[in-house]
């Protein structure tokens, strides 16, 4: 049986690598100004794993990849549009609007790259969704959104937006670390029938097709993704629960408290390359 | 490509006296940790394990291997090793083993166990993301895993 083993081996090492999809080494700029960090070397807690991140932008075609270059071309800036709106737009029974507290959108620049993070008063780590409905409950006396759709992943599309080009650069000690680590175990336990975990995917197979898909590292620095697939945002949470899908297991659900660790964790293994949604994949 | 089996039919004229099924939680392991005997107590067929390999909703094996004798189905994945020549490299019984449970001669792989029902983490019921409701089917039937081991069988280097 041994022997067997290596022979399959020895026969995986001899394959020719002519259908091999490697990630391309384009480079992404966004209305000939924003310069996006999309491949750099990965941070000190994932170099055991691998040397190089890279954004799920090099896993797309060409074609996908040039509707992100112009914000003319990307239907994600729509949504950011009608964030705008929102933005400025009073609600609630305080009679404020984002833009009464918090100024232009513009000066967002920066707050998406550091979530998820710790929040002292709350002691909990927040998601930029759990903070922007923080601010609807307690400061405008509005309804919180809902996780993950219409007018909350505008919103963050808008705050990722104003941030592109900025370094992803999530805290992943002192009181976010517990929550990292708990995203950490998530990240590599296997779930469902197919007994897959995201490493399986995304760190061991990331270069590779898997049927019609080219797996990319499973990064999240494009989110909200513009997908052409389904023609809308999409939030990071959903992402989550549609790949945990796919190992034909029981999901969590957006907003839940395992999502929240888990995108902290993965948000951090990108930490270094840029902000770059609202992104388009397919 | 000839379909025939031979080596599963010598296998069932030596082994299964009785053409009974042997359940997900009965298969034996021998020591070399194959399986010797016919989940399904019966022979398979090749045709009929070209199309389980190659649908998305059954064996879909060519979402993470390449076979080229299956290059009619569009997209095969890279995942896994190249499956050509896997009627040389490996017996019908060490083919029902990597089937069965892959993680009994591969440790740690990323192959789906088709023929195993207990000890997930978190099993849905199939795609829909929600918990599964009783015993879970194995991903593939008996007669389905003799079927593809017929197919595979006949995958020899020329
Ligand atoms: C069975 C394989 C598989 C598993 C397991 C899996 N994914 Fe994915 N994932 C995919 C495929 C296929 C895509 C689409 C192609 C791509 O972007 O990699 C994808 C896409 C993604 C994306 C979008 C990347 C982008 O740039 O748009 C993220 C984020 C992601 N996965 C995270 C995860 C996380 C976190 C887990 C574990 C909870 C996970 N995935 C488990 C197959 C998988
Ligand atoms: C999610 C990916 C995946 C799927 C789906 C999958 N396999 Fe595999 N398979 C692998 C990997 C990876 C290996 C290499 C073993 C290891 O992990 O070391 C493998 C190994 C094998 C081998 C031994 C390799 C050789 O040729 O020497 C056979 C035979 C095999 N698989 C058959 C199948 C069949 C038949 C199916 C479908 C019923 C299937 N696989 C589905 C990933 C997969």
């Amino acid at each position: 049986m041994n022997y067997k083993a290596i022979t399959a081996i020895a026969a995986m090492l001899t394959l020719p690598l002519a259908a091999h999809a490697d990630p391309d080494d384009d480079t992404l700029v966004i209305n000939e100004d924003i310069e996006i960090v999309t491949k750099t070397a990965a941070p000190a807690h994932l170099q055991d794993a691998m040397d190089e991140i890279m954004s799920g932008w090099h896993f797309r075609s060409d074609e996908t990849q040039a509707m992100e270059m112009d914000d003319f071309d990307n239907p994600g800036m729509v949504f950011v549009e009608k964030a705008l709106v929102a933005w400025d737009t009073a609600d609630g029974t305080e009679g404020k609007s984002c833009a009464d507290c918090h100024g232009a959108a513009d000066d967002m620049a920066g707050v998406k790259a550091t979530y998820p993070k710790w929040n002292e008063a709350a002691g909990e780590v927040r998601t930029l969704q759990m903070q922007m409905n923080d601010c609807r409950e307690n400061r405008m006396g509005a309804d919180a959104w809902k996780y993950d759709a219409g007018a909350a992943i505008d919103m963050e599309a808008l705050l990722s937006a104003v941030s592109r080009g900025l370094p992803v650069n999530v805290a992943i000690d002192g009181p976010a670390q517990s929550t990292w680590e708990q995203g950490k175990d998530l990240y590599y336990a296997r779930t469902g029938q197919l007994d897959l975990s995201c490493a399986s995917c995304h760190e061991e197979n990331y270069g590779n097709m898997i049927r019609a898909d080219h797996l990319s590292q499973g990064q999240v620095n494009g989110f909200p993704t513009y997908r052409l697939k389904n023609t809308k945002l999409n939030g990071i949470h959903s992402r989550f629960k549609g790949c945990v899908r796919d190992t034909r297991a029981e999901t969590y659900k957006p907003g839940s408290p395992e999502f929240v660790a888990l995108e902290l964790y993965v948000t951090s293994r990108g930490n270094g390359l840029s902000v770059e949604g609202p992104s388009v994949r397919n | 490509m000839k379909l025939v089996s031979l080596t599963i039919a010598v296998a069932l004229a030596g082994g299964a006296a009785m053409a009974a099924e042997v359940g997900p939680r009965e298969v034996a392991f021998n020591e070399d940790g194959a399986v010797e005997v016919s989940l399904s107590g019966m022979a398979g067929d090749p045709a009929s394990g070209a199309e389980i390999m190659a649908a998305k909703s059954r064996g879909n094996c060519v979402a993470c291997h390449e076979i080229t004798a299956l290059s009619d189905t569009p997209f095969h994945g890279e995942v896994g090793p190249m499956l050509d020549g896997a009627g040389d490299r490996w017996t019908a019984a060490e083919l029902r083993s990597i089937l069965v449970n892959s993680k009994v001669m591969f440790e740690d792989t990323v192959m789906p166990a088709y023929y195993v029902i207990d000890g997930f983490n978190r099993p849905g019921d199939a795609y829909t993301g929600k918990a599964a409701q009783g015993d879970l089917d194995p991903l593939l039937a008996a007669q389905e895993i003799e079927d593809v081991i017929a197919f595979l069988m006949t995958l020899k280097d020329e």
